[in-house]
């Protein structure tokens, strides 16, 4: 039998971004026992990258802007096929979510009469995004960790989770090891929330760092839940091209919402080109315009530069296809030419975007205050995730909840900038707060050792085939086949060559060996990485197939329009009694009267 | 056509029971960094080699080790900036202990953490909860909240480093963070008295070394050291400050008891 150390908690949050400090914190509030497991050190998950902002109606730039808009414009940047429960709640609630942010220490920039200061974003109709600079990720999770660490929450540090564990259908805990040295650990537990942040690795060019591997959407699916919309998967339009060590590297929304525009080789706004008709009454149709709306004039409309990610990706992707990119594959974002609008245009451009300034010029040696930057989509986040309650964010799995990016629902066929950070809290509290409830009305389930032996025998077979597939080679191949078949641009032919390929690299994974020992070991963690990674490129790739049309994030050039019979679905994956990967098509929620109102009112 | 540029890496190669330096040699690519060094090594010859790192953008703060003896972010590190005719040396942290490679127990900074006054705001200013700040007030504690918490400044200090004093100092880090914190404009809270004794802020000989390899550029000593020194100072050095807090102290006390009896009777 297989020696681990077992630790108890009512309730155990597994994933220490924003979502999951925030469920911690909810929980413990609440008066259980709750233990948190981080993959990386406290404070360095990936909600520490998010840039531009956190999107809530608090209307304090523009006194027009309410819940009932940014549903609107949540549901309209969604295509519709959000949930439209997810979508209402995190409306209401985001205000609250960031009041409580600024009164556990978060210090946003301000307003002139001292304010929280609020910018705007693709998508979002009103300026809409309390930020601090652009390290507003790094601002959230640094407030919810001092104030989680005086809460009495078990951290633990550096644990990967390898599987949860189940009695009799419900939640019973999670078994996992620790990265420093391979000890096998148990976590008991009456609830369960998964927050483990996004998939971003599955890809070779993406925004997102080493641990985001998929692991909550692998777990809960081998657990019994259910994944959907995992054909919605975010290239954000800007992430950096050159140097091709920072290829990929995230450059915020946010310089486009200072004034930044899109320009190709040729020197030509390209972003007027191709307006969509549903965007075309709230987008500006010149330079202008568009200028006065990044001043904050309340009567001036969008530029095209904030249409929504999937909008502004593919023209990028058009621009560079059609031979107008850059010398690097890229095409030009430029924020100095509002020099020409505001004398002091330089410190301006450091203030308010700061980390953008450090990036260029520390590893790109570009001055953005002084010419433009190259810019190309970079994988960014995942739509699509594991199928919750709305209101609990309860999997089907009972005791098993999902919160942040790893669950789904709230963004439909494509997310708005700004909401994320807003989701993660406004989920992982429910999250938090119902998990609470389950676990006071639910007792310890019972542990079999079974499926902890065939965990431990999984997890320590690369070490016996020491001359077995190289760990980082096969997680390569994986990402270089899901950037070119099931990328921004796909199509049915490709994508059925992605699934035959990833069953060769779920052989590959399976011969993979690794040398050393259990102490910290790099190769060992890649290859215990590579169950999530294939688990869910397989789920994207199954879910892309099935959506045989063109939404959002989704563009498959073999049926680029939107299909009136999948304008009402989500895809569901799930898996089978015999272990298969099963997609189905469910129908939408119906959504009830007041708030279809609500989405004729804005149109 | 150009010849391929290589560079060799001296990385240390152990755990807590020692290790040495091994020579790795790698190509080098236009706007590399010294993690991509690292990654390929770990790719071609080295699986094991251990780092930590996450973003890979310079925000996590998690890729800290020492190139060539400098404090460095491993991601922000550029093999241009670097003399790579020669090998360049790369090791863990010194201040922490070692686990493995380049990887230090960094727990110890976890905890002091843990010890440190939470935030705590006065009343909230508007009916609905909510707080005024003007950007100026907020504008100085914003440079320190900055901090991506990579520990680059506590590895360099000496009194961590070589007068291994983490019992009785707890390092520019967490000096910035009670700044922050002392400093916030809501916070009511009063920190001084431990910053004094338990937290040692009186080790600190403003060398500024701390100040020098933060990749964050916060102005550690003159803007967050410093201003707390004088704090201390005034609380607790001053003798016209220290009769007045005293006498106020005592005034006060009188008042309450004052107020308490009113009551009672």
């Amino acid at each position: 039998m297989a020696e681990y150390e077992t630790f108890t908690h009512d309730v155990l949050v597994i994933g220490s971004g924003g979502a999951g400090l925030r469920a911690a914190i909810e929980a413990s509030a609440a008066g259980v026992s709750v233990g948190i497991v981080c993959k990386c050190l406290l404070g360095k998950a990936h909600t520490v990258m998010a840039e531009g902002g956190i999107a809530a109606a608090l209307a304090n730039v523009d006194d027009r802007d309410n819940w009932q808009v940014h549903f609107a414009d949540t549901m309209r940047g969604g295509q519709y096929v959000n949930n439209w429960r997810m979508a209402e709640l995190h409306a209401k609630e985001a205000p609250d979510r960031v009041k409580e942010l600024e009164a556990w220490g978060a210090v946003f920039d301000r307003t002139n009469d001292g304010r929280i200061l609020q910018r705007n974003f693709g998508g979002h109709k009103y300026p809409r995004l309390a930020h601090v600079g652009d390290r507003t990720g790094l601002e959230m999770i640094r407030t919810l960790q001092d104030h989680g660490v005086h809460r009495g929450i078990d951290v633990h540090m550096e644990i990967c989770i390898l599987t949860l564990l189940k009695d009799e259908g419900r939640i019973a805990g999670a078994f996992g090891y620790d990265r420093e040295r391979g000890r096998f650990k148990l976590f008991r537990a009456k609830a369960v929330v998964l927050a483990t942040g996004g998939i971003g690795k599955a890809y070779k060019i993406t925004s997102n760092s080493w641990d985001c591997t998929g692991d909550g959407h692998a777990l809960a699916y081998h657990a019994g839940a259910e994944l959907i919309d995992m054909e919605f998967i975010q290239f954000h339009p800007t992430g950096m091209v050159w140097p091709p060590s920072v290829s990929g590297m995230l450059v915020t929304e946010g310089v486009r919402g200072e004034g930044g525009i899109l320009t190709n080789k040729e020197g030509k706004r390209f972003m007027f080109d191709a307006i969509p008709e549903n965007y075309r009454a709230q987008t500006a149709d010149n330079p202008e315009e568009g200028w006065c709306y990044c001043t904050g004039d309340k009567n001036a409309r969008r530029p095209p530069e904030l249409l929504t990610r999937d909008h502004v990706a593919r023209c990028i992707v058009r621009e560079i296809k059609e031979g107008r990119g850059t010398p690097h594959g890229g095409v030009y974002l430029d924020i100095s030419w509002i020099k020409e609008k505001l004398p002091n245009a330089e410190e301006h451009i450091k203030r308010k975007l700061p980390s953008m300034y450090h990036q260029f010029k520390a590893l790109g040696d570009v001055d953005i205050t002084k010419e433009p930057m190259e810019v190309g989509p970079t994988t960014h986040y995942i739509m699509g995730g594991v199928h919750v309650d709305p209101d609990t964010e309860m999997s089907r799995v009972p005791g098993l909840f999902a919160a942040g990016e790893c669950a789904a629902g709230i963004n439909g066929a494509n997310r708005l900038g700004g909401n994320s950070l807003s989701d993660l809290i406004v989920f992982g509290k429910r999250a938090g707060e119902f998990a609470t409830r389950y676990a006071r009305d639910n007792s310890l389930g019972k542990i079999d050792n079974r499926p902890i032996d065939i965990a431990v025998a999984e997890s320590l077979k690369p070490f016996k085939h020491d001359t077995g597939e190289n760990p980082y080679a096969v997680q390569r191949d994986l990402q270089e086949l899901m950037q070119h078949n099931v990328g921004i641009v796909r199509s049915e032919r490709e994508m059925q060559t992605a699934l035959q390929e990833i069953q060769k690299l779920w052989d590959r994974a399976n011969r993979i060996g690794v040398i050393g020992n259990r102490d910290f070991n790099p190769g060992w963690h890649t290859a215990l990485d590579m169950k999530s990674l294939l688990t869910v490129s397989e789920a994207i790739t199954r879910a892309a197939i099935e959506r045989r049309e063109s939404r959002g994030a989704q563009f498959r050039e073999d049926i680029p329009e939107k299909v009136e019979r999948f304008a009402r679905v989500n895809t569901i994956v799930a898996k089978s009694e015999d272990g298969a990967m099963q997609v189905r098509l469910e129908p939408l929620p119906e959504m009830p009267d007041y708030l279809k109102r609500v989405i004729e009112e804005m149109r | 056509m150009s010849e391929t540029k290589t560079a060799t890496f001296k990385i240390w190669r152990g755990d807590a029971n020692g290790g040495e330096f091994r020579d790795y040699t790698t190509e080098v690519a236009e706007g590399m960094v010294v993690l991509d060094a690292m990654h390929d090594i770990q790719r071609t010859q080295a699986q094991d080699l251990a780092c930590r790192w996450n973003c890979k953008a310079g925000k996590c703060g998690s890729c800290s080790a020492e190139v060539n003896g400098m404090p460095k972010l491993m991601c922000m590190t550029r093999l241009s900036d670097l003399p790579i005719e020669k090998p360049v040396r790369v090791e863990p942290m010194k201040a922490f202990p070692i686990i493995k490679d380049l990887i230090t127990d960094v727990s110890w900074n976890f905890r002091v953490k843990e010890k440190i006054k939470p935030f705590k705001p006065r009343p909230p200013d508007a009916p609905d909860g909510t707080w005024r700040m003007k950007q100026a007030d907020i504008d100085r504690i914003e440079e320190f909240r900055k901090c991506i918490e990579c520990f680059l400044c506590q590895d360099v200090c000496h009194v961590l480093r070589d007068h291994r004093k983490h019992d009785e100092f707890i390092g520019p880090r967490f000096l910035v963070h009670v700044a922050a914190l002392e400093m916030h404009p809501l916070d009511t809270e009063n920190r001084i008295a431990e910053l004094r004794k338990a937290q040692g802020i009186g080790y600190c000989n403003i060398t500024k070394c701390c100040t020098k390899v933060c990749p964050e550029s916060i102005h550690i000593t003159d803007n967050a050291i410093i201003p707390l020194k004088e704090r201390v100072v005034d609380q607790f050095f001053d003798p016209f400050g220290w009769i007045w807090r005293t006498l106020k102290r005592r005034l006060d006390e009188a008042a309450s008891a004052k107020t308490t009896a009113a009551r009672q009777s």
